[in-house]
């Protein structure tokens, strides 16, 4: 219970600076947090908008390639397995480069040529205007695609890393800072019980000493007054100064 | 690791019907890897759904694959697969096919960012 409302710690002067000095860094941690979280929305948002025009497009895209492949199905006859039977390596590769914003690393991929055309040949005897205009279609939507991909990819890792800052900057604005806070109050005010006890124990003391004295001087009179009874004359000397001689005159 | 896949360049495989599979091999991003184990499956109405699902998570697994480009009516059938499937890499996309036209409402990822957006928007 007193675990989750303040921190466990001795309350004294030192601990109130250090709970201070912890005050002033979470602040200063949750100010830099949301600064970091606006501008991951930031960037966030704008994929966002690119992937929605980039999605609109590719079906646009997708469809034309779709039709290319008609034609030249039409033109050729039909190529599908030769093409399924003939694949040996991989003609575009993509590559991973990394973008940084805020700290975060997002990876963005990169189409590129590697080696030569398999199907080169393919389309030879007839219908190679259409196989070449179809490849181009493919490869051009391989490239949006591609770019569509690294887009996405961004958009998944972005709002992984907003989620994690925005609970971080939670976590610090209602949990760590009124936690902190309580801290402080809870020493503040032990500190001020501390002082008040002090205070009450000053004046008890005053209080005490007060009635020492009086007792003390009650003694005196009546030592006074038995000696003056008694006829006795005891000089009671208060003040050594006051020996009960004359004050000389000149 | 980063420096090594940023050398060696990774694949794009596709899982979709016939025509879809012909047109990205003609693209030229087919592969057929050492073991002959290609990195594209053709979906034909023979294809059992525990097929595609196999064949999904293997590509998800292998590390030379980067994107896993996908029929949006094949992703249909394994949609659990691919809303479980959450790491950035590879990149899951899902494409429109020849008889099926794209519908974005069905998108895994463009279904997240309107549930992500809508109450945002609101303010």
């Amino acid at each position: 219970m007193s675990g989750k409302e303040r921190l466990a710690i001795f309350p004294s002067r030192g601990a109130q600076m250090l709970m201070k000095a912890r005050l002033k860094g979470a602040q200063k941690g949750h100010s830099l947090l949301k600064k970091k979280a606006d501008a991951l929305q930031m960037r966030f948002r704008t994929i966002l908008g690119k992937i929605i025009e980039t999605k609109t497009l590719m079906g646009e895209v997708m469809k034309e390639a779709a039709f290319s492949l008609a034609e030249a199905k039409f033109a050729t006859g039909d190529f599908n397995q030769v093409v399924l039977q003939n694949v040996t390596k991989a003609q575009i590769k993509v590559r991973t480069k990394k973008d940084n914003v805020a700290g975060v690393t997002l990876p963005v991929f990169e189409s590129y040529q590697d080696g030569t055309d398999t199907y080169e040949l393919a389309g030879l005897a007839r219908g190679g205007q259409q196989l070449a205009k179809l490849k181009k279609n493919y490869q051009s939507a391989i490239k949006l695609l591609v770019e569509l991909a690294s887009l996405q990819t961004s958009f998944v890792t972005l709002d992984d890393v907003i989620k994690l800052t925005n609970r971080r900057v939670n976590a610090i604005e209602h949990v760590i800072i009124p936690r902190i806070e309580r801290t402080l109050a809870y020493i503040i005010s032990e500190l001020d019980e501390l002082e008040r006890e002090e205070f009450y124990r000053l004046k008890k003391i005053q209080d005490k000493k007060r009635i020492a004295r009086k007792k003390a001087e009650a003694k005196d009179a009546e030592l006074k007054k038995a000696a003056l009874e008694t006829g006795m004359d005891i000089p009671v000397v208060n003040n050594m100064l006051d020996e009960g001689d004359e004050d000389l005159l000149f | 690791m980063a420096i090594h896949s940023a050398i060696k360049g990774k694949l794009i495989s596709v899982i979709g019907d016939e025509d879809t599979c012909v047109g990205f091999l003609l693209g030229g991003v087919g592969e057929i890897n050492k073991n002959r184990q290609p990195n594209f499956l053709v979906v034909d109405k023979h294809t059992s759904v525990g097929e595609i699902e196999e064949c999904f998570k293997r590509f998800v697994k292998r590390d030379d694959i980067d994107i896993i480009l996908i029929n949006q009516n094949i992703a249909e059938m394994v949609r659990h697969c691919i809303e479980s499937h959450t790491q950035p890499i590879p990149a899951v996309l899902e494409i429109p096919s020849k008889d099926h036209p794209y519908d974005a409402s069905k998108d895994s990822i463009l279904r997240r960012a309107k549930g992500m957006f809508n109450p945002e928007d609101m303010k």
